[in-house]
């Protein structure tokens, strides 16, 4: 539960400074100082934001391609992420990475998987590791609705359980896998039915209203610690933006993405609970926005003057500079 | 020093490495109970007990992509896989996660982990269990490729592997297990990126790895009653690759055979050839020759099985036309 006014205001600051970030990477990237593809988070945010505030920094975190959320509300800085957006040096990735593969190993954020159900075996091996070395973490894995298709995905579930590993994955079903509506993709579109076959218990949550995604992530959490086995959470969202910046959005009408965005867009969601609570005002508001304008701004201006990767470094990284290299 | 088979080298290895190591751990379909589809790890279950001997589902990209993160979480995961022929299904975990994670981290992480698998042909076991495809894997830059011809490299390899920081890949031939020979239990690890001469000639040489070795040296031995003297050079590791060895001794011999049961084309005797045509053009004598495998899946029939896999008559004749003999 998020009880008091302080976490609450900075949970929803995470969650302002998300969409003011990626409104800010859909700007910068027209403007081409962001390039391939881009895949923004806005309408997801409560997500993120809910989940990581019911992890402990020991605990591992594996993301998709659509992380940028998941980074900014696990604690890597805004200015290290959009420095890799920018390919620099200073990016949290050094430039390798770009959008889709942000890392960072102090935060143990293990990226960044462009591969749909990539990340699900990953994510079983971190949870494995701890357990056979008797540590307390676990390991949280986010995934879409278009990863449930995939053979990694039920080969995650089998073995998870299985092996009783403590990994929770999180689920988030915007309704859409690419241009795919849920009902076209899945021959049963209750996703929870399919971990529990597994024999995982599964629960499904408003992934629009912060509070309810805290309050499921932090039950989740707690039966993952406390049974040392997997859980599965399904978060309902919807995806505002398009796809990726390639994306027309044939699939969907305009009508059904302006409906949610007005009726359930989380940010207005949790600022009309906080209202609600007398915990948020106008003013309050402002200020928050303009804290994070700049912060953003900030980030923008560190990744412009940063530096460049020098491209003699180009084959760095392939392996561990201590071994062997090819050739 | 005793003497013993391939199979039972690489047992020694890895009980070794199960006993120096608590981070170590072996996985894959059949380890445990069965003993291994080629009876390898036999034992090891019960000697090691089923947390560090683990059976697993026959879920290839599920369990190799389970070792990668055992691996990014401290342990040293070994995962075996049946035949290379059913790592395919685990391809995705071995192209885009183990060999990109380090450099796509921008060299936060890596990821310590090995890899083997049976491979090639010779079994009759037809077009879905006997392909060699460690060319494939040499492509994929971001991991290592090993390919132990002998039971002392059977052996030393994996310590060489289970030390290395990055992926490692170990190759091991079908029809290599029952061979034998005598293996020194003390060796330190093999070096990667290290070729072997395994005979030495002045007429021609021979480039084999893995199963082909054998077959190599058989044709060496048939050379040397035609009065050819051939060198035979056992490459050990694909990548890396030791091309110092490699174009060393085609300048000696000024003449190469290439030795390779991929299929020809886009084979790994592809990646050879042009590395001597880039490396050492100006010293060979005659055209570069290459026996690989015919280009087609891998039939049954025992006769038409040889027919398609290189065999040791083909790389004498090869060999001859070489030096004009043919």
């Amino acid at each position: 539960m998020i009880e008091t006014r302080e976490r609450a205001l900075e949970l929803f600051e995470q969650m302002v400074l998300i969409r003011r970030f990626e409104e800010k990477c859909a700007e910068v990237y027209s403007a081409g100082k962001i390039r391939g593809f881009l895949h923004l988070y806005i309408g997801e945010e409560a997500i993120a934001v809910g989940a990581m505030a019911a992890l402990s920094s020991d605990d591992n975190v594996v993301a998709t391609y659509r992380e940028h959320g998941h980074a900014l509300a696990r604690g890597l800085s805004a200015t290290s992420v959009m420095a890799e957006m920018y390919g620099k040096a200073t990016g949290c990735s050094r430039g390798r990475g770009g959008s889709m593969h942000l890392f960072s190993a102090a935060h143990r954020f293990y990226g960044g998987h462009a591969i749909v159900g990539g990340g699900l075996p990953v994510a079983v091996g971190l949870a494995l590791a701890d357990t056979l070395a008797a540590r307390e973490r676990i390991t949280v894995c986010f995934f879409g609705d278009g990863a449930v298709d995939e053979g990694e995905f039920h080969e995650s579930m089998n073995l998870s359980a299985l092996w009783r590993v403590p990994v929770l994955f999180v689920c988030e079903n915007n309704l859409y896998a690419m241009g795919t509506a849920l009902e076209r993709h899945e021959s049963l579109p209750d996703l929870c039915v399919k971990p529990r076959a597994y024999g995982i218990p599964a629960e499904n949550v408003d992934g629009m209203d912060l509070f309810a995604m805290e309050a499921a992530m932090r039950h989740a959490v707690a039966e993952v610690r406390r049974h040392r086995s997997p859980f599965f959470l399904e978060a309902k969202t919807y995806r505002f933006r398009a796809h990726s910046m390639y994306d027309a959005e044939a699939y969907r009408t305009r009508a059904e993405v302006a409906e949610w965005a007005e009726k359930r867009d989380p940010i207005a969601l949790a600022a009309g609970e906080l209202g609600r609570r007398g915990w948020l005002d106008d003013a309050a508001l402002t200020r928050i926005e303009e804290r994070i304008a700049r912060e953003v701004a900030a980030a923008c201006d560190a990744a412009d003057a940063a530096p460049l990767e020098p491209v003699a470094d180009l084959e760095r990284d392939v392996y561990t500079p201590e071994a062997p290299c090819p050739g | 020093m005793p003497r013993m088979s391939y199979r039972e080298a690489i047992r020694a290895a890895l009980r070794q490495a199960l006993a120096a190591d608590p981070r170590v751990f072996l996985m894959g379909e059949d380890v445990g109970r069965y003993g291994g589809a080629y009876a390898v790890s036999k034992g090891l279950l019960e000697e090691f007990g089923p947390e560090r001997v683990r059976d697993t589902p026959l879920s290839e990209s599920g369990f190799l992509g389970t070792g990668i993160g055992a691996a990014l979480g401290g342990m040293r995961p070994i995962v075996e896989i049946m035949t290379v022929n059913f790592s395919l299904l685990a391809l995705d975990q071995v192209v885009n996660n183990a060999a990109t994670l380090r450099h796509m981290s921008g060299g936060q992480l890596s990821v310590p982990l090995v890899v083997r698998m049976a491979t090639g042909g010779g079994r009759q076991l037809a077009a879905q269990h006997s392909h060699s495809l460690e060319g494939w894997y040499a492509h994929i830059p971001g991991i290592k490729v090993l390919t132990p011809a002998t039971p002392q490299d059977a052996r030393d390899m994996l310590p060489a592997a289970l030390a290395d920081p990055d992926p490692v890949f170990i190759f091991e031939h079908q029809l290599l297990y029952a061979s034998e020979g005598e293996v020194d239990l003390e060796q330190p690890p093999a070096r990667m990126g290290q070729a072997l001469v395994r005979r030495r000639g002045s007429d021609v040489t021979l480039v084999a790895h893995g199963g082909s070795l054998p077959k190599a040296l058989e044709a060496a031995s048939e050379l040397e009653r035609a009065g050819i003297d051939a060198e035979v050079v056992d490459l050990r590791t694909l990548r890396p690759l030791d091309t110092e060895t490699l174009c060393a001794s085609v300048s000696r011999t000024h003449r190469a055979v290439l030795v390779d049961e991929g299929w020809k084309t886009g084979s790994f005797s592809a990646e050879l050839a042009a590395i001597l045509a880039e490396r050492v053009f100006y010293e060979l004598d005659a055209p570069i020759a290459r026996v690989c495998s015919a280009e087609v899946p891998m039939p049954y029939a025992k006769h038409l099985e040889d027919a398609a896999l290189p065999q040791a008559p083909a790389i004498v004749r090869a060999a001859k036309e070489l030096l004009g003999r043919g």
